[in-house]
């Protein structure tokens, strides 16, 4: 049986080895964004059906966006939503025959976390400034910074971790099974497959608002203050 | 007799085994609690079940370490390279 930790390397361009995985990502980027661009390319002020129902997803990802910050979705919206989309793609993407979910590759998974990463610095800073977002780390208080940042480093260590493990999981169990029962057997796994990457695409994209949140949070003390007041007067 | 490969399988074994019993509990009682609360308050069900949601997969996160050390041990394994 193959190691899920491998990747099987299709064919090389110059120094660089071009992965299964590195191929099915450019295919989702490309229907991701062909998708986008075709779909919102007629945007009318009296929509259509077609354009109801994206107005419909945008305006679900902006209230959940709002109901885990309380803040405004707007500067958020095109990561977050991106993010989400793209995980979800790649994770059902196992649903056409011969296709393994980059996700399953601990490669991808990596690459998304650092994405997390960075965006929580550029958040940050983009909030209080380069030196409103370095307090941040010394929060509560200075004894804590080390703690911080070993904190910073693992959270996106175990966001990662926790993608790959449950989509590989899932992709390895079905192909036990599989060989184990030919035909139907392994269905009713593919369909908690199904469900896993949906609950996972949403937790990586919560998780990561959560911690864009907190640093833009903890770097503007005004706003901080007003926006824990306004979270208990709407509990 | 390869006793490397042969510790390697029963500590792959253990590890997903032993490490997936107390996140079994631990999810088991977050959705005792989370069910309590919405049988309680079934207006807050939607956040509830958000918060349910990224807990338990926080939670499971423990059983996928496990599970990564046990792949780790079968496929990765430096005292067998």
């Amino acid at each position: 049986m193959n190691s899920p930790l491998d990747s099987t390397v299709l064919f090389q361009i110059g120094p660089v080895p071009i992965t299964q995985a590195i191929v099915t990502t450019w295919a989702i980027m490309a229907i991701l964004v062909i998708g986008a661009f075709a779909l919102t390319r007629r945007l009318d002020l009296r929509p259509t059906r077609r354009q109801a129902a994206l107005e419909l997803m945008v305006a679900t990802l902006d209230t959940q966006i709002t109901e885990t910050t309380g803040a405004a979705p707007a500067p958020y919206r095109g990561f977050i939503g991106t993010l989400f989309l793209f995980i979800l793609v790649a994770n059902w993407s196992s649903l056409v025959p011969g296709i393994a979910p980059p996700t399953a590759q601990l490669e991808t998974d990596a690459a998304l976390a650092v994405l997390v990463f960075l965006s929580v610095i550029w958040f940050g800073i983009r909030a209080g400034g380069v030196s409103g977002w370095l307090k941040t780390f010394a929060a509560p208080n200075p004894v804590m910074i080390p703690l911080n940042i070993l904190q910073s480093l693992t959270r996106v260590f175990s966001m990662f971790v926790r993608l790959f493990g449950n989509v590989m999981s899932g992709v390895f169990v079905i192909g036990i099974v599989a060989s184990l029962a030919g035909l139907l057997v392994p269905i009713p796994l593919m369909a908690l497959d199904l469900l896993t990457g949906l609950v996972q695409a949403y937790i990586f994209a919560v998780l990561a608002m959560v911690f864009i949140t907190s640093a833009v949070e903890q770097g503007t003390p005004n706003s901080a203050k007003t926006d824990l007041t306004l979270k208990k007067k709407d509990t | 007799m390869d006793y490397a490969a042969i510790a390697s399988i029963f500590c792959a074994a253990f590890a997903v085994a032993f490490g997936a019993i107390g996140p079994a509990l631990a999810e088991g009682r977050a959705v005792a609690a989370a069910m309590d609360a919405i049988a309680r308050q079934p207006d807050a069900a939607n956040t509830i079940s958000r918060t349910l949601f990224v807990g338990l997969a926080m939670i499971e996160t423990t059983a996928i370490y496990c599970l990564v050390i046990a792949l780790l041990l079968l496929f990765a394994n430096p005292l067998l390279a």
